[in-house]
């Protein structure tokens, strides 16, 4: 055989066994990669699976809330009206009347009062609760609860009546001066009186007691049944 | 004879050389494709896992329409109760 066919056969026999290599190589890589895709391909299907109600359920949830939604604006509105509502709205979260109701549009136009600054929190619950709420007693068919120029006087109407008109029984403030009341004595040092002062009208303080000794007769008598006793 | 050699020359210093470099390009190619393949794998597992828990919107589905009965109730009788601005 000559020199050149053995290098040939050499020559080919090299490639056949460079592409067995590659090739078997390459075999083992693709099936692993076939193993990773089943894999994959199994958790996609659970995913798929697990997601498939998932439209259905949210849309309901979105249903339902969006029915609640609408009643509480539609109840809300309806109460307290459009302007205190967005007020109230608007004083719990700040900003939101800019967005206004979704089922009012127009409520996206109309000027938020500052309630929050008027009231707090606690007293706008008790006032939106209704006029029959403890609170709002003092007018149960009166104006709104509400009075943005004189708010600090419009709270006052939220209590109950003994707290408004102020009846005598209620303890009023001291009167100084001299046709007082209560008059006072001048003291010889500050902060010690000579006895403590009387209403005018008012019987004076008690004589007092009768002493034997530098001690109070009373005394004397109750200390002579206590040794009578004794014996 | 010279004919003979020249070919086995072209096979050696050519035809082998080409067939390699080809072949080891596919070879790295697959090879590349065998981490990504495992990641992805690996994600939908853990996909699959997070999504065990849409099971639990069947109760929330029940517990939203609870309550906003129970909302409608409050505000039907709310709405009977107090008067209206």
């Amino acid at each position: 055989m000559p020199a050149a066919g053995v290098v040939m056969i050499i020559a080919v026999l090299l490639i056949v066994l460079a592409v067995v290599y590659y090739l078997v190589s390459t075999i083992v890589a693709l099936q692993r990669i076939t193993k990773n895709l089943d894999d994959a391909i199994t958790g996609v299907v659970g995913i798929i699976e697990k997601s498939a109600p998932v439209d259905d359920v949210v849309t309901s949830i979105n249903t339902n809330l969006d029915a609640g939604v609408s009643l509480l604006e539609g109840l809300l509105v309806k109460k307290a009206g459009m302007e205190d509502a967005v007020g109230l709205v608007d004083g719990l979260y700040p900003g939101a009347a800019g967005d206004g109701f979704r089922d009012f549009p127009e409520s996206k136009e109309t000027k938020a009062p500052r309630i929050s600054e008027v009231y707090t929190k606690g007293t706008l619950t008790l006032a939106r609760l209704g006029r029959e709420a403890p609170i709002a007693a003092a007018s149960p068919n009166g104006p709104a609860l509400r009075n943005p120029t004189y708010g600090s006087l419009a709270a006052r109407g939220l209590y109950p009546e003994v707290r408004q008109t102020r009846p005598e029984a209620m303890p009023r403030s001291p009167v100084i001066g001299t046709d007082s009341p209560v008059q006072y004595e001048p003291s010889e040092s500050p902060g010690v009186r000579k006895r403590m002062p009387v209403a005018a009208g008012v019987a004076g303080p008690p004589e007092p007691e009768a002493t034997e000794g530098g001690v109070v007769k009373s005394g004397l008598a109750f200390l002579r049944r206590l040794k009578n006793d004794d014996r | 004879m010279t004919l003979e050699w020249i070919g086995d020359a072209v096979l050696l210093l050519v035809i082998l050389p080409v067939v390699v470099y080809l072949l080891r390009g596919v070879l790295n190619a697959a090879n590349s494709i065998v981490p990504s393949a495992q990641k992805i794998a690996m994600a939908a597992t853990a996909g699959s896992k997070d999504l065990d828990a849409t099971a639990l919107l069947l109760t929330t589905q029940d517990q939203v329409k609870t309550t906003i009965e129970v909302a409608a109730d409050y505000g039907g009788s709310l709405d009977v109760i107090l008067d209206d601005a």
